[in-house]
C-alpha cells in the first residue's frame, strides 16, 4: 500500500507540473477580466472577422487532409499489405521516411518545388509546354492540403495496414465461393472490417492538421490567410493579447479531444472475431498486369514525400541560387561554411536540441517504462486511471500547450520561460503519450507467467526485474527512447511560443531563417535534421529487429 | 507638421553637407578592462543575418576577448522578446537595434534604456540622434522598388510607388510585413502620409506575396518567384546585385522613406562595459565604412564614402518619419495592414 502511495504522489506530482498547471492557467485567463470572470475575451475573439476566417481555413484543411490521407494512405496499405506489388519493403520504407520527416521541412522545400513562378516544377513545366501559367501554385489552400497529407498520411497507412494484417482471408473467401466478383468482396467483406481503421486514420489526420504550426506557417502566411495556430501565434506579437489567445486556444483543446473519443469509440467498437484473431491465412492478392503500374503510383506519391523534397533541400545547400540549375557558377560549399562557422546561433541550436532530445527521452523513456510496468502489472490501485492521465497530453495540440505553459511558467512560483526546463516540460508531456504506448505494447508482450516463474524460483521482485523483465523489455523501451528523441529533434508548434534568444532550438532557427530569406541555410539545417532523424530510426530498428511503422502510436 | 518634419529634414541637410570630425577607432577604450571581465556583450538586432555576423566578426577580431552572442530577427519580433523577458524578469540582452525608431520612444518612456552616447556621434546629423541621448541611429536605408531583369525590361518596370497599382501586376509582387519589419513600418506610415491608406487598400487588389523580413523582397525577386518588390530595404536588394542577380532598384521619383535604425543599450545590461565597447565600436569610421561598402547601407557617419553605383541621399528625395509617430501608430499600421492583405 506505501508503494502506491509513493507512485501516486509523484504522478499527481508529474502531472500538476505538466498538465494541470499550464491548463489551468489557460483556462483561468481565458475569463478572467479586470473585475472578475468574463467571457469578453471569447467575445473578442470569435466576433473578429479575421479570427473567424483563421477558424473556418483550419477547419477547411484539416477535413481535407483527413480524406487526401484516406485517399493516399488505405490503397498504399493495401497494396503493401494485400498485394504482389514489387518493392513492398521499399514502399513501406518510404512511407516510415514520409512519417518521421518534420513538416515544415517538407513545406520549405516545396516552396521551392513549386512556387508559382520559380518554383522548379513550374519552370520545367513552362519550358516544356510553352504555357503561361503554373502547373502548381503552393501558396494556396489546395498546395497546403497536399503538403501536409503527404507527411500525414502514413498515420492512415498504420492504422489501416496493421488491421489488414490481422484479418484472415477466409471471410472473403468464403465470399467469393459464394458467388460474388472482387469488387463485391471488397466491398461487402473487406471494407466494413477496415472502416473503423480508416475513420480512425482519418480522425489522427485531421488531428495532425489541425495541430499543425510550421506548414501553415510557410504556405498561408505568404498567400495571406492564416489558420488558428498561426493566428494563436500571432496574438503574441507585442502588444501580446495572451487572454484571446488563450480564448481561442480552448475550442481547439476541444475539438481535439471530441475527436479522439470519437476515435476510441469506433476502435472500441470493433467487435469482428475475425480482425485480432491469430488463425487464418492472409493470402496475396495477384494484381496481374497491374503490378507495374501500381508501384509507379507508388513511387509517384513517394516522390511527392520524400524524392523531390529531398533533393530539393540537398540542391538549394549547395547552390549560391536555388532557383538556378546548379552549374559549375552556381555550386557552393558557403551555405554549410555560413551555417557552421559564420552563423552564431547555429551551434548553440544544435547542441540545445541535442540536450533536450536526449534528456528528455531519457527521462520520458524511464518514465513511461516505469508507469507502463506499474499499469501492466497492476501494481497500484486505480492503475486505469494512471494510464488514462499519461495518455491525456494526446488531446493538447501543441500550441495550446504552449500557451498554457507560457502563462504557467512565465510567473511565481515557478518561473522557467528562458531556460531550457520549459521547452523541456512541453517537450516531456507532449511526447509522453506516444513513448507509453510503446512501452505499453511492449509490457503487453512479456507474459506474466515467465515472472511467476521466477518467484517460484525464490527471486524477488527487484531481482525477477533485472533478470527476467528487463531483458525481454530493452528493446522496447529503446524504441521508446527513440520515438520521443525524434519527436523533440522536429518539434516547432510549442518551442516557437516557447523559446527565448538563449534557449533557441534548431526549429526554431530553420523558422528565424524562413522569415529572413535564407534559403541556403535552412537547406543546410535541414539535412542535419533529416540525419539525425535518420540514425535514429536506423537505431530503433536495429532495436526491435523490425520496421517502426508495425507498432501503433 | 513641419516642425515634426523638420529633425530629419536637418539630419538630411547635415548629411550632406558631411560635416567633418568625429571618432577613429578605438582601441584603447576606458571600457575594456571591464569589457573583458564580463567576457561577451549579447546583441539583438534587425541588421540582416550575414551582415550582424560580420558586425560581430570585426568586433571580435578587434576585441578577442570579447564574445559577440548575435540574436538576428525582425524588429517587432525583437520587441515581442524584450518585453516577454522583461515580463519573466529575464536580463540577457545588452545593445538592442531595430529599424523601428517608435520602439526606442517607447522604450525608452519605460524607463528600460541606459543614457550613452557613443564615442564620436557629436558630428552625425540631428536625426541619427535622441535629444534625451540614449539611442542614436546606426545605420539607414532607404525602401525602394526592386524588379527582375529577366522579366521585365527597364521601360515596362514601374517607375513610381502608384505605378504598383497598375493591375498588369496582379499577382506578380511581393510585400514584406510590417508586423515583423521595423523597415516596412516605417515604409507604410510613410507612403500613408504621401497617399494615405487607399493606396494600400488598393494595392492589396494585386494580390501581393507576402514575406515577413524587409530583406526577402529582393530575394524573391531575384529568385524570380515574383518580378517586382513593392517595398524593402534598398541594401538587400543593391547586395543581391552586386553578386550578380538580375535584381535592379527603382528609387520612385515621389520620394522614398528613409529608416533611420537606433541602437541603445538595455537599462538592466548584464554586460554593460562591452555593451559600450560594442557600441562604440559599431559607430566607428571602420564599421560605419563597411556597412556603407559592402553591405550598400547609408550612415550617419560624416567621413563616410559611398560605392559609387549607389545613389547618395542628396540625390534622393527622402520621405521621413519621426519615431513619436511611428511609435503612436503602430497598432494601426500593423492592423490596417493585415486588414487589406489578409495576414
Amino acid at each position: 500500500m506505501d508503494r502506491s502511495i509513493a507512485v501516486w504522489v509523484s504522478a499527481a506530482l508529474a502531472l500538476v507540473v505538466l498538465i494541470a498547471l499550464p491548463l489551468g492557467w489557460l483556462g483561468w485567463l481565458s475569463v478572467s477580466g479586470e473585475h472578475g470572470v468574463t467571457l469578453a475575451h471569447y467575445r473578442d475573439a470569435f466576433a473578429d472577422p479575421a479570427l473567424q476566417k483563421a477558424l473556418w481555413n483550419t477547419i477547411v484543411l484539416a477535413f481535407w487532409v483527413g480524406l487526401v490521407s484516406v485517399a493516399i494512405g488505405a490503397p498504399l496499405a493495401w497494396l503493401t499489405a494485400r498485394t504482389d506489388v514489387p518493392a513492398r519493403g521499399l514502399i513501406r520504407g518510404l512511407v516510415l521516411a514520409s512519417f518521421v520527416t518534420p513538416p515544415f521541412l517538407g513545406a520549405f522545400a516545396w516552396v521551392m518545388l513549386a512556387g508559382p513562378n520559380a518554383g522548379i516544377l513550374n519552370t520545367f513545366w513552362r519550358s516544356l509546354t510553352g504555357a503561361d501559367t503554373p502547373l502548381l501554385n503552393i501558396f494556396t489552400m489546395p498546395g497546403l492540403i497536399f503538403v501536409v497529407a503527404i507527411y500525414t498520411f502514413p498515420y492512415v497507412y498504420i492504422m489501416v495496414a496493421n488491421t489488414l494484417a490481422l484479418i484472415a482471408s477466409d471471410l472473403e473467401e468464403a465470399a467469393a465461393i459464394l458467388g460474388a466478383g472482387r469488387l463485391t468482396v471488397a466491398r461487402t467483406v473487406t471494407l466494413p472490417m477496415v472502416l473503423p481503421a480508416l475513420a480512425s486514420g482519418f480522425i489522427l489526420a485531421v488531428l495532425q492538421a489541425l495541430a499543425l504550426f510550421g506548414s501553415p506557417a510557410i504556405l498561408a502566411l505568404p498567400a495571406g490567410f492564416h489558420t488558428v495556430t498561426t493566428q494563436i501565434w500571432s496574438l503574441f506579437q507585442f502588444p501580446p493579447k495572451i487572454e484571446q489567445a488563450a480564448a481561442f486556444s480552448v475550442p481547439l483543446l476541444l475539438a481535439t479531444a471530441l475527436l479522439l473519443d470519437v476515435q476510441k469509440r469506433l476502435l472500441g467498437r470493433r467487435g469482428y472475431a475475425a480482425v485480432g484473431a491469430k488463425g487464418g491465412q492472409r493470402r496475396t492478392i495477384a494484381l496481374g498486369p497491374w503490378r507495374w503500374p501500381a508501384l509507379a503510383a507508388c513511387l509517384v506519391v513517394m516522390s511527392g514525400a520524400i524524392f523531390l523534397p529531398y533533393a530539393m533541400l540537398a540542391k538549394g545547400a549547395f547552390s549560391r541560387a536555388w532557383a538556378q540549375p546548379l552549374s559549375r557558377d552556381n555550386f557552393t560549399l558557403g551555405n554549410f561554411a555560413f551555417t557552421f562557422f559564420e552563423y552564431g546561433s547555429t551551434r548553440a541550436a544544435i547542441v540545445n536540441t541535442l540536450e533536450l532530445a536526449v534528456l528528455t527521452a531519457c527521462i520520458g523513456a524511464a518514465m513511461v517504462a516505469l508507469l507502463s510496468y506499474v499499469t501492466n502489472r497492476r501494481l497500484v490501485v486505480g492503475h486505469q486511471l494512471v494510464a488514462f492521465l499519461v495518455l491525456a497530453p494526446v488531446v493538447v495540440p501543441g500550441v495550446v500547450l504552449a500557451v498554457g505553459l507560457f502563462i504557467a511558467y512565465t510567473r511565481p512560483p515557478f518561473v522557467l520561460y528562458g531556460t531550457l526546463w520549459i521547452l523541456f516540460l512541453a517537450y516531456l508531456t507532449k511526447e509522453m503519450p506516444v513513448g507509453y504506448a510503446q512501452a505499453d505494447a511492449t509490457f503487453r508482450a512479456i507474459p506474466a507467467d515467465l515472472e511467476d516463474a521466477g518467484r517460484v524460483l525464490g527471486a524477488g521482485r527487484l531481482r525477477i526485474l533485472r533478470d527476467v523483465t528487463a531483458p525481454l523489455a530493452k528493446s522496447g523501451i529503446i524504441a521508446a527512447w527513440c520515438f520521443i528523441f525524434i519527436g523533440v529533434i522536429r518539434e516547432l508548434s510549442a518551442s516557437i511560443l516557447l523559446f527565448t534568444p538563449s534557449t533557441k532550438v534548431m526549429s526554431v532557427v530553420i523558422f528565424d531563417l524562413k522569415e529572413e530569406g535564407q534559403f541556403g541555410a535552412i537547406s543546410v539545417l535541414g539535412l542535419v535534421m533529416l540525419a539525425l532523424t535518420f540514425a535514429t530510426v536506423a537505431l530503433v530498428q536495429a532495436a526491435l529487429g523490425r520496421d517502426v511503422l508495425g507498432a501503433r502510436r | 507638421m513641419t516642425r515634426r518634419f523638420m529633425g530629419p529634414a536637418l539630419a538630411v541637410v547635415a548629411l550632406l553637407a558631411g560635416l567633418v570630425g568625429g571618432g577613429q577607432a578605438q582601441t584603447a577604450s576606458k571600457h575594456l578592462d571591464g569589457a573583458r571581465k564580463e567576457g561577451k556583450v549579447v546583441w539583438y538586432t534587425s541588421l540582416v543575418l550575414p551582415s550582424a555576423e560580420k558586425v560581430a566578426k570585426l568586433f571580435e577580431a578587434a576585441y578577442p576577448d570579447v564574445k559577440v552572442e548575435v540574436h538576428r530577427t525582425g524588429s517587432q519580433r525583437i520587441l515581442q522578446r524584450v518585453m516577454q523577458e522583461m515580463q519573466a524578469n529575464i536580463k540577457n540582452v545588452d545593445v538592442i537595434h531595430t529599424s523601428d525608431a517608435g520602439h526606442y520612444v517607447f522604450l525608452k518612456e519605460k524607463k528600460l534604456l541606459a543614457k550613452y552616447t557613443p564615442v564620436g556621434v557629436d558630428a552625425f546629423p540631428a536625426g541619427f540622434k535622441d535629444k534625451d541621448g540614449y539611442y542614436y541611429g546606426l545605420r539607414a536605408t532607404v525602401n525602394a522598388i526592386a524588379y527582375n531583369t529577366k522579366t521585365v525590361s527597364a521601360a515596362e518596370a514601374p517607375k513610381t510607388w502608384k505605378d504598383l497599382l497598375d493591375p498588369k501586376w496582379k499577382g506578380k509582387m511581393v510585400t514584406a510585413h510590417p508586423g515583423y519589419s521595423g523597415v516596412i513600418a516605417t515604409h507604410v506610415l510613410a507612403l500613408v502620409h504621401l497617399h494615405g491608406w487607399d493606396y494600400f487598400k488598393a494595392l492589396a487588389q494585386n494580390k501581393l506575396m507576402i514575406v515577413q523580413s524587409a530583406n526577402d523582397p529582393a530575394t524573391v525577386v531575384s529568385s524570380g518567384e515574383r518580378v517586382v518588390a513593392v517595398n524593402g530595404g534598398d541594401y538587400s536588394a543593391y547586395q543581391l546585385k552586386k553578386k550578380g542577380n538580375p535584381v535592379e532598384i527603382i528609387y520612385p521619383k515621389e520620394g522614398v522613406p528613409l529608416v533611420v535604425s537606433p541602437t541603445a543599450i538595455t537599462a538592466w545590461a548584464p554586460h554593460p562595459n562591452a555593451a559600450r565597447l560594442f557600441t562604440d565600436f559599431t559607430f566607428t569610421r571602420e564599421v560605419q565604412q563597411v556597412m556603407a561598402d559592402s553591405e550598400g547601407l547609408y550612415t550617419g557617419h560624416p567621413d563616410v564614402t559611398y560605392p559609387a553605383d549607389k545613389p547618395k541621399l542628396n540625390e534622393l528625395k527622402l520621405l521621413t518619419v519621426t519615431p513619436e509617430e511611428l511609435e503612436k501608430r503602430n497598432e494601426e499600421i500593423k492592423k490596417r495592414f493585415v486588414e487589406f492583405f489578409g495576414a
